[in-house]
């Protein structure tokens, strides 16, 4: 009987130590600048003759009607705004442009290998609302979560490809880096505390992407001369890709155009894959 | 008459450490394997439970150390919601069934069912081998939740649904960490049923003989009675959980119904139920709880006659109590749901059977506070544990009054007050049981005393410290605060409560650290205790009639025959205070 | 050690039930019509409950010093008694069914009985982790909803179908509840994705919102001022922190209330 006792008594020290040791996830604190894993060539440096694209997106049409967004659920976040808020879905400036339309090359890098930047892409709240509301990133490189708000909030990107995290981030509590690791497009972001907020993640694995500010327009800069394919994403209005070429050490003008028979989509609501079993066909028809 | 044709007669074979002490069929050794695995999973239980009152007293702290080990629950310094929630969610599972459904059936069981009634072994000793690697393996499974990346799940030990089946999308855990979960509590189910029959088959064929049913100690009855309820109970928990894995990993709808959005995401699940879940699982988790306690209640009727030198009162009532809250505990599930949802009229009829099952409780107690009357109590520490059961059993129980009555419920549903009320009668009653039926049969598995000194200083700190802890749970109950919160702190109406709650987790932690005195006790005794003969408690039942640590055999060449009841304590004409069960027939009419 | 063990017991005891008696921490103060009779069930059942902690752990503190072992002497062999078994069998279950007969009459009258037809509806749907609450407005009626067409960065929360004429004057918040005082308030308890509780202390109102089901309560409050409106069924990660306030207010004030959140739509 004393031997069962001591054998079990050395198996629980051990296991309470494995037990207590392991951490659940490790995000990535430092992204590193050298190539990933597995492909093949070096990393591209820039040569010199490189070039850019510049252009405009533009909205025509009538803009929709906006609800107001209601803070009452917060008071914190109602505190810090005095003018009425309005949702960022479709946000039309003075001149007619169109904001937050997140631009990039689609096609033409291939084969090119770029280094994931060591600087964070910054992600605030402030005022109960994401700033920016688009943004690029590359995979692997580190997203710096920040909060300005007095008030937790919860961090819940909802990807389709890549692994899904949901984190809270109380007042005063440190910047949470994670990363990507696959390209995706369109990763919506939510809070789960206060429901309107709203941000989106594009990942690429390039850094030659661009959104649009106050004046509609955007510049990708330092593309290697060739022919490519630029697209034009917005949330609500769909995506519109146009060819292009890059001459060496010159510029090219793209503009993109968007009204609201665009939309691809009523509602900001993705839709989980059904699932298709052999035996019985698909199990649900997953609605848009 | 008990059939014993099915004993055989050992001879000892020598067999290699591994099948001696690994995968051994002796139930001794099995049983002892039981609680050493009871054991390593209160004390991973107990550390959840610390994380959970750090928190609960101090909401805003940072707690950099943490931090270092766990990254992503303290990412920020401070510790996550959702590591709360982790913590507790497991907490509560590792307890309820690694601990509390573990050590008192299958560990004390195990080794004295067979012991107490005269057989050499259980009646399917490779089933019970078979039945503790499975529920080692389910262990194993729940382990690696707490693990996984993405973490362990965040619905409680009730995993209630629609929450616990749609995934990753509902919460952090909710992912991988809940699958894991549901294949853990499915591998336990095994585990348990296997237990269950051979713990039937057992009491049922193979007495010795004079052992009739009326003359088994109260012990034998309570796990009689507590593996029938597993035996009827496990199966619907496990079919509850392959439902919700289907519902998870197979595109099944069970519990799901249709046009829910989750996080902006439409689901394409529907017609599903999220009462059915409940059904299932509280049809399973209220004889659950009373897996936890019966034998508890055995443990405890056993050593207040053996210390108060008394046989129990009223021995026929209290089997006839031991089966009526069994069968009872069958028709009383809805209690748990009077605010869910389901009809109304249930209500009533799951009120009227729960207020019924408070009146065999209250039986016991009476006739456990009448054993002590008259009596010459000796008070050693499993007597120590023994009264402190009775105590602890009467405030957890009759909080039951209140909870029984669904206009009641209305307002303590889901409030602290159901957890006080939880803790006093399966964290605190119910462990009282397994520590008073440890140090009371340490010297027989052992073969040597644990010291009393250091058991009743534990026995003190323990006493005191847990009804410190779990006494003002009621009144923030009363005063509204609802229960699986992270913090208390977002409620006005509630921060006045903020001062108990530090003062919980002070004496929590206290309570925790006096743990180790037992358990410095328990290990150092093994070797240096004092040595223990056949019977140091003058105690009547048989497993004091052999030697301590029994044989592999048990009884050796001597079979026991049975002549006296179990309880012969103090008996009048008698040369000593009490007669052992196979003393020659003659002295007292059984 | 007998002794000590029975003064810890009367001590423990006496300490619980002076706690319970002084309402050292106790129930908010209650607001609503229906919750007077609760509360007094809650009240007796509790003295009944404390009466028999108190009995039981004094007896058990008395027993314990009195039949403490005395030297070589044998303790009684009295081990049955039919008629005290009887008499304190009977005597517990006497007492528990009144409890029950009284606690199901309290309920059913509360739960089996609908509110008047002129209750003011209220629709209250919960999602992680925020209460919207709707106003059906002038027509009375509450507009069509659908879950496709539920936006929330587009504070469309409810999936309000902009085509039912009916929607056009539906009032929606977030985690404000404004009520007139005295007046029966008919709500309709709705969930977007898990379950949740929709609890009121003040009023002693507590019933689960169900995904899939719709689920009617009713209450009047009979006093003015701000409650508030915890989350009573775990429902996630910010479960903790799902907070509603709810106004009572007066008749005049309720209409301009309204008034306001409709020109805020």
């Amino acid at each position: 009987m004393q031997t069962i006792g001591a054998l079990c008594a050395v198996t629980l020290m051990w296991s309470l130590g494995v037990s207590c040791g392991g951490s659940k996830e490790t995000p990535t604190k430092s992204a590193e600048a050298t190539p990933p894993a597995g492909s093949e060539g070096a990393v591209w440096k820039p040569t010199g003759n490189e070039g850019s694209v510049t252009g405009t997106a533009s909205f025509k049409g009538t803009a929709p009607k906006p609800r107001t967004i209601s803070m009452d659920a917060d008071a914190v976040c109602a505190s810090k705004h005095k003018e009425t808020v309005y949702p960022e879905t479709v946000v039309v400036n003075g001149n007619g442009t169109l904001r937050n339309v997140f631009v990039y090359v689609k096609t033409g890098l291939e084969g090119k290998n770029f280094a994931v930047p060591d600087q964070a892409v910054v992600l605030d709240q402030n005022g109960c609302m994401y700033k920016p509301h688009v943004l690029g990133i590359q995979a692997r490189q580190n997203l710096k979560v920040v909060s300005s708000d007095n008030t937790t909030h919860n961090i819940h990107p909802l990807p389709q490809v890549n692994r899904e995290w949901n984190v809270s981030q109380a007042p005063g509590a440190d910047p949470i880096l994670r990363s990507f690791a696959r390209p995706e497009a369109t990763i919506p972001v939510k809070c789960n505390q206060h429901p309107w907020m709203r941000a989106y993640i594009h990942v690429i694995d390039h850094p030659f992407y661009a959104v649009t500010g106050d004046d509609g327009s955007y510049k990708l800069d330092g593309l290697p001369p060739g022919d490519y394919e630029i697209e034009a994403v917005h949330e609500e209005l769909g995506a519109s890709t146009q060819k292009i070429s890059v001459p060496p050490k010159g510029s090219a003008m793209v503009n993109f155009d968007f009204n609201p028979k665009q939309a691809y989509h009523q509602s900001s609501l993705t839709t989980l894959p059904a699932l298709v079993l052999a035996c019985c066909g698909e199990m649900r028809k997953g609605g848009r | 008459m008990a059939s014993h044709s099915s004993q055989t007669v050992h001879t000892e074979i020598r067999h290699g450490f591994i099948r001696t002490y690994i995968f051994s069929t002796d139930h001794k050794v099995i049983g002892i394997q039981y609680l050493m695995l009871a054991l390593f999973s209160v004390l991973l239980g107990m550390g959840l439970s610390v994380f959970m009152r750090l928190r609960l007293a101090w909401p805003a702290a940072k707690w950099p150390t943490l931090e270092q080990i766990f990254s992503v629950g303290f990412s920020g310094g401070q510790m996550t919601p959702e590591f709360y929630l982790a913590m507790m969610t497991m907490h509560g599972t590792i307890m309820v069934f690694f601990v509390l459904t573990t050590a008192p059936l299958s560990g004390f069981g195990n080794y004295f069912l067979p012991i107490q009634i005269g057989a050499r072994d259980m009646a399917f000793p490779v089933l019970n081998m078979l039945s503790f690697w499975v529920t080692f393996v389910a262990l194993a499974v729940m382990v690696s939740a707490l693990l996984v990346t993405g973490g362990a799940p965040i619905s409680g030990w009730t995993a209630y649904a629609p929450l616990s089946a749609l995934g990753q999308v509902a919460g952090p855990g909710l992912g991988t960490g809940q699958t894991l979960w549901v294949i853990s509590i499915a591998i336990f189910c095994a585990g348990s049923l296997l237990t269950a029959l051979n713990f039937l088959c057992t009491t049922i064929n193979l007495r010795a003989r004079g052992m009739s049913l009326m003359r088994m100690p109260l012990t034998v009855w309570a796990w009689f009675t507590t593996a029938i309820l597993a035996l009827l109970a496990f199966p619907v928990l496990l079919a509850g959980g392959i439902l919700l894995l289907l519902d998870r990993v197979g595109g099944s709808s069970f519990f799901i119904p249709g046009g829910l959005v989750v996080s902006d995401k439409l689901i394409p699940h529907e017609g599903g139920s999220p009462l059915l879940w409940q059904h299932l699982f509280w049809f399973f988790g209220h004889p659950e709880v009373y897996i936890a306690i019966l034998p508890g209640m055995g443990v405890t009727s056993h050593i207040l006659s053996t210390f108060a030198r008394k046989p129990i009162f009223a021995y026929k009532a209290m089997v006839s109590a031991i089966f009526a809250i069994g069968f009872i505990s069958y028709i009383v599930w809805g209690h748990h749901m009077f605010m869910s949802g389901m009809s109304p009229f249930s209500s009533m009829v799951f009120s009227v059977t729960t207020m019924a099952v408070g009146v065999p409780s209250a039986i016991k107690t009476f006739n456990w506070l009448a054993t002590l009357r008259g009596a010459q109590i000796r008070f050693t520490t499993p007597m120590l544990f023994a009264l402190g059961f009775v105590s602890l059993f009467v405030t957890g129980g009759i909080t039951g009054l209140l909870l029984a009555q669904p206009a009641i419920d209305i307002y303590l549903h889901d409030t602290s007050f159901v957890v006080a009320h939880f803790h006093l009668i399966m964290g605190v009653a119910a462990i009282f049981g397994i520590f008073g039926g440890t140090y009371y049969w340490f010297p027989k598995m052992f073969g040597r005393m644990m010291s009393e000194r250091l058991g009743r200083i534990h026995f003190w700190f323990t006493l005191a410290g847990v009804y410190a802890i779990f006494m003002p749970m009621h009144f923030m109950g009363i005063s509204g605060a609802p229960r699986r919160y992270a913090q208390l702190t977002e409620f006005t109406y509630l921060q006045h409560l903020q001062p108990v709650q530090i003062f919980i987790s002070i004496c929590a932690f206290i309570t925790i650290a006096a743990q180790f005195i037992f358990l410095y006790n328990f290990f150092v005794s093994m070797w240096k205790g004092e040595r223990a003969g056949v019977n140091p408690w003058e105690a009547t039942s048989l497993e004091w009639t052999i030697p301590s640590p029994p044989p592999h055999d048990n009884f050796g060449e001597l079979v026991p025959v049975v002549n006296h009841g179990p309880y012969e304590y103090s008996v009048p004409g008698e040369p000593t205070d009490f007669v052992m069960q196979n003393a020659p027939a003659g002295s007292v009419a059984s | 050690m007998p002794f000590a063990f029975a003064v810890f017991l009367w001590f423990m005891a006496s300490i619980t039930v002076a706690l319970f008696i002084g309402k050292v921490w106790w129930l908010p103060p209650l607001i609503s019509e229906h919750g007077a009779a609760i509360d007094r069930q809650l009240v007796i059942t509790l003295i009944i409950a404390g009466i028999a902690f108190f009995l039981a752990q004094i007896s058990l503190g008395y027993l314990i010093w009195r039949f403490r072992a005395k030297g070589g002497q044998r303790a009684t062999y009295w081990h049955e008694n039919s008629r005290l078994e009887s008499v304190w069998t009977i005597g517990t279950a006497v007492v528990f069914i009144l409890l029950s007969l009284n606690g199901n009459r309290i309920w059913a009258s509360y739960i089996l009985t609908p509110p008047p037809a002129d209750a003011l509806p209220i629709e209250v749907t919960a999602q992680q982790f925020a209460w919207n609450i709707r106003y059906p407005g002038p027509d009375g009626k509450f507009g069509r909803t659908d879950p496709h067409l539920i936006n929330d960065a587009n504070a469309n929360y409810l999936g309000l179908d902009s085509k039912d004429p009916a929607s056009r004057d539906d009032i929606t918040t977030q985690n404000i509840m404004a009520v007139p005082v005295n007046r029966p308030i008919r709500v309709m308890l709705r969930t977007k994705d898990v379950t949740h509780s929709f609890f009121v202390p003040v009023l002693r109102v507590k019933q689960d919102t169900v995904p899939g089901l719709m689920i009617p309560i009713h209450f009047t409050a009979n006093r003015t001022g701000e409650y508030e409106i915890p989350c009573a069924e775990l429902c996630g990660m910010q479960h903790y922190k799902m907070r509603a306030r709810l106004l009572v207010m007066s008749d005049t004030d309720f209409e301009n209330w309204l008034k306001q959140r409709a020109s805020m739509q």
